[in-house]
């Protein structure tokens, strides 16, 4: 059977069951146990994709070529994992905290979540990992090709791309699939990260495996091993100059900024611990990745034809000592190291051009799109798996561009390169906070530039872009400007010579402009909130709620989040405010949070922006930031706020109850007012009634008798009328409803009246000084009198001294005029002076006829005209004061 | 008293512990330092370093960054559930308190 027909059925099996344990992966997350995918273990494991096929295939042959040297890949992220506390645990804070999405969406989000910026890192990255993943397809084709020449009954297609396209589709397929499954990039892709560390498992005990064999298989010993290195071609250490620590410091910082790497590293980290465990199992895997690769490359150069290429010895060696078996695992462990970095490196770029590309664009090709028009999940989504298939297609076309030739081997590290760029930005945006947009964006320019000009461009060999006179004498003949020899420093190998200069130019420029440049508010605050992660992890307010409008926003939130996560989403925010249903109010600290929950999904820049469609473009302002600062004082607010309104709470519930008890008395009051108004109503009647019987039915009445009976008749008839008067003269002022009729008088006038109407035919003697009494009044003349007679006649009635006296006292004082009617008689007992002001109250025995209304209207009238009247005790006899309030007397001075 | 900076003086423990953080920072510092030996190797000629001792030292210091990282973690494991701000944290800034 053939060799190269079993390797397709066992590759075929091998995709199988990596797409069966992403499934199941995906298929237990759904089921809540997720833990199970989420150890530091699987984290670890998944940061292996650093190892690509570049490196397993590539370390070898670097090794056959340069020596030593290869280990400057591994060296440089191992210190990096090392140093973990330094950058590493920073970034992953921060991108927990702040629902980073990817490198792009942090530079942007630090420099004030600016698009600009995210467009330009997304344009590195995608310029940097499109020939890596060149890179990938042609390991992966080289390697069956490799298998198909040992195996001379099979005949592999002559076009070796068509292998890279079948490579290419199958891994756009598992991508979309298992990486597009949830919009929210901060939701784990568990499938994805549990495929990958299986794979990561099989790169490692393949190589491990080819190494194994080689050293004691073939070498028959370590010692016999490191005996032959010693007497091969690479025997001694070799080093071109600066490349050694150049190389490190490449890898370490290409570790941090590499799309894919950011990736795994802090948008897929479940869990800051999981840092502690790959802090040194990370760079234990590397060692061990890099242990055997200078035995095998000794060992492929004494064993294989010179001249067979060194980058395929992982599998070469294997196969030509017959280990078909050996050989069919070596190619799996390459086969995975390239698709699982082929995987991640087109997830982490389709979210960055979704995020910062499609999206703004899109945005802003809809007009107000976040709420007119349709879902934005499908167009995001979309968006992403559309970016993915082009991000491999991009791949595939720069393989067959270029050939496939030695040029993309060289790629490698000029890839590296390119996507450092981004470091100074990186690292100065999370322990600087004096660096700005201006100044991030001027260096990453300036880098990008030189990359270009330096690295880039002149890796596609000699005359393909650049002319090989430009190389030689510089562009339009300026030597210093020439792209391997700048400002004439020549004899510097031409990576680290070209690493230099624009690592060197990069942060330069963004030192010096962000010193002299101003940030914006939003930089401000967001550069405070990334240098200090660790001081405080929830963001401070960014928005002003109150313009905005709820459901507009649920809208909106609908569209990118989903309806039921949105729905979720805001019920918790209504609930947590003490409302009912689903729009909490649009709070700076709701709208924050809605912010974060969304850049998860589109990334910072365009959640920000579509958040600010909604509110109206309202952003962080000097103000927002010093009432952050004082965000106690606002929180002391508030609560002294609460507590005065349960004061004015429990004040209307006092008045309330005290209405409620005036109206349960005034409702008696009224019931005993009926039952008298019916008594008093009834006596007279009762006497009309029988002196008419008598007088109708009686004969023989003599006419003295019927003149007394309809005498009697006729005043109890009058008694009734006056009656009813008063009634209905107490109603009326009552009620309010009588019209006063001011006039000005003089109080000696009004008394003398009401004595002469009062004490009409009477023996009462009266003392009065009429000199008090010269006192101007501005009031109802005639009430006022009503009220004087009422009191006199009262007297005259009810003084029961043998010799009647009144003394009227006048008396002017601060808060008005007291007027004093005291007799000489018995007076009122203590018990009934309480009463005597009540309707129908009388005091002791019938005789004088009356209904017991004249104090009661008395006290109304006074009361309407500003005034009182009361009882005074205590003068020997009954006495009554009438107090008359300032005004009504002042008014006629 | 602990005032917002924190307090001035650590119990021992907690003392142990951040001067063990420190340590871990210097960590990556010595393994570079370490690692740059080789530039003073001789280079090339016959009578050169050796590629089997070049391996040796490289895979050895590696080795041990990798211990003593391992040792340092496990040992900032046990009750380091919240690390404290780092000691030369900057000023406080505009936010509150509050989870992430």
């Amino acid at each position: 059977m053939s060799s190269l027909n079993v390797l397709i059925a066992v590759c075929l099996v091998y995709v199988a069951v990596l797409f069966a344990v992403a499934f199941g992966a995906e298929r237990m997350a759904l089921r809540g146990r997720a833990h199970w995918l989420r150890t530091p273990l699987v984290y670890t494991l998944s940061l292996s994709i650093y190892c690509t096929a570049w490196t397993f295939y590539g370390a070898v042959g670097y090794a056959a070529r340069s020596g030593m040297e290869y280990l400057t890949i591994y060296i440089g992220p191992s210190l990096v994992m090392v140093g973990w506390l330094w950058a590493v645990r920073k970034m992953v804070r921060i991108g927990r905290s702040q629902r980073i999405t990817s490198v792009a969406d942090l530079i942007s989000s630090r420099y004030g979540k600016s698009n600009l910026l995210a467009v330009f890192v997304t344009v590195l990255a995608v310029i940097g990992t499109t020939p890596y993943i060149a890179l990938q397809l042609q390991s992966v084709t080289l390697s069956f090709a490799a298998f198909a020449s040992s195996d001379p009954r099979a005949s592999l297609p002559e076009d070796s791309s068509l292998t890279a396209l079948w490579v290419a589709a199958g891994l756009a397929f598992f991508t979309v699939l298992f990486g597009t499954r949830n919009l929210d990039a901060n939701e784990r892709h568990h499938g994805v990260v549990t495929a990958i560390a299986i794979e990561a498992v099989v790169k490692l005990v393949a190589l491990l495996a080819v190494g194994i064999f080689v050293v004691w298989g073939v070498g028959g010993g370590i010692a016999e091993t490191m005996e032959r290195i010693d007497a091969s071609a690479l025997g001694r250490w070799q080093m071109a100059n600066g490349r050694w620590a150049g190389l490190i410091f490449l890898s370490a910082a290409a570790f941090l900024c590499l799309p894919r790497m950011f990736q795994v590293l802090v948008v897929e980290n479940d869990d800051e611990s999981h840092l502690r465990t790959a802090a040194w199992a990370f760079p234990a895997y590397l060692m061990m990745m890099s242990l055997f690769v200078v035995p095998i490359a000794v060992t492929g150069l004494a064993l294989l034809p010179p001249g067979s290429n060194p980058d395929l010895f992982v599998l070469t060696v294997p196969l030509s000592e017959g280990r078909n078996g050996l050989a069919m695992l070596s190619f799996l462990g390459g086969f995975s190291s390239a698709t699982s970095m082929v995987i991640v490196a087109s997830i982490a770029l389709s979210t960055m051009v979704s995020n910062h590309v499609v999206m703004p664009i899109w945005l802003r090709a809809t007009g107000g799109g976040a709420i007119i028009s349709g879902d934005v999940r499908h167009v995001v989504m979309l968006a992403r798996r559309v970016s993915i298939v082009g991000v491999l297609l991009l791949g595939y076309l720069y393989y067959r561009v270029s050939g496939g030739g030695t040029a993309l081997a060289a790629i490698g590290l000029i890839s590296f390169s390119g996507v450092v760029q981004v470091l100074p930005a990186l690292i100065g945006g999370i322990f600087w906070r004096g660096a700005t947009r201006l100044g991030a964006a001027a260096g990453l320019l300036a880098g990008f530039v030189l990359w270009l000009w330096c690295l880039f461009l002149p890796s596609f060999g000699p005359g393909v872009i650049i002319p090989a006179g430009v190389m030689t004498d510089g562009p339009l003949g300026m030597a210093w400007a020439r792209p391997q020899a700048l400002f004439g420093i020549e004899g510097l190998d031409p990576l680290v010579h070209g690493v230099f200069w624009s690592m060197l130019f990069n942060s330069g420029i963004f030192l010096v402009v962000s010193v002299f440049s101003f940030p914006s508010p939003l930089e401000r605050l967001q550069g405070a909130q990334f240098v200090n992660i660790f001081a405080h992890s929830a963001a401070p307010q960014g928005w002003q709620g109150g313009v905005a409008q709820s459901e507009d926003l649920m809208i909106m939130a609908q569209r990118i989040l989903g309806a039921e996560e949105a729905q979720s989403l805001f019920r918790a925010e209504a609930e947590r405010q003490g409302l009912a249903g689903y729009l909490p109010e649009p709070s700076a600290d709701f709208l924050q949070r809605l912010e974060r929950e969304l850049s998860g999904s589109v990334g910072a820049a365009t959640a920000h922006a579509m958040v600010a469609q909604i509110i109206g473009g309202h952003s962080v302002s000097v103000e927002d930031l010093m009432a952050v600062a004082d965000e106690t004082a606002q929180i002391m607010e508030y609560s002294s706020q609460l507590e005065a309104k349960s004061d004015e709470l429990t004040r209307t519930a006092r008045q309330l109850r005290a209405a409620n008890e005036k109206l349960t008395q005034l409702s008696v009051q009224k019931d005993a007012f009926l039952s008298q108004i019916s008594h008093e109503l009834r006596t007279p009647m009762t006497s009309i009634r029988a002196f008419s019987e008598i007088l109708r039915d009686t004969d023989g009445l003599s006419v003295d008798e019927r003149g007394r009976y309809s005498s009697i008749i006729h005043d109890e008839a009058i008694r009734l009328t006056r009656l009813l008067d008063d009634l209905l003269d107490l109603s009326v002022l009552e009620n309010g409803q009588v019209s006063l009729n001011v006039r000005s008088a003089n109080l000696c006038d009004v008394l003398d009246q009401a004595l002469s109407t009062a004490l009409q035919g009477a023996s009462m003697v009266v003392r009065r000084n009429r000199g008090a009494e010269q006192v101007a009044l501005a009031t109802d003349v005639d009430r006022l009198s009503q009220v004087f007679i009422n009191l006199i006649a009262n007297a005259r009635k009810y003084c029961d001294a043998t010799h009647p006296r009144l003394t009227i006292v006048v008396r002017q004082r601060d808060d008005g005029l007291t007027i004093d009617f005291i007799d000489n008689g018995s007076g009122i007992e203590p018990g009934a002076q309480d009463v005597i002001f009540e309707k129908f109250s009388r005091i002791g025995h019938h005789k004088a006829g009356g209904a017991g209304l004249g104090l009661a209207i008395c006290r109304e009238i006074m009361a309407r005209l500003g005034g009182s009247v009361a009882y005074l005790p205590g003068q020997g006899g009954a006495a009554f004061r009438v107090t008359l309030a300032q005004a009504g007397r002042m008014a006629a001075q | 008293m602990p005032d917002a900076r924190g307090p001035v003086f650590l119990e021992r423990r907690s003392y142990r512990r951040r001067r063990m953080a420190d340590f871990a920072r210097l960590l990556p510092v010595i393994g570079l330092v370490l690692l740059m030996v080789p530039l003073l190797w001789t280079e090339g000629r016959p009578d050169g370093t050796r590629t089997s001792h070049a391996i040796y030292w490289i895979f050895g210091v590696w080795a041990g960054l990798v211990v003593a990282t391992g040792l340092l973690a496990r040992g900032a494991e046990h009750g380091d559930d919240a690390m404290p701000p780092r000691p030369q944290a900057p000023p406080p800034g505009p936010g509150g308190e509050g989870g992430g």
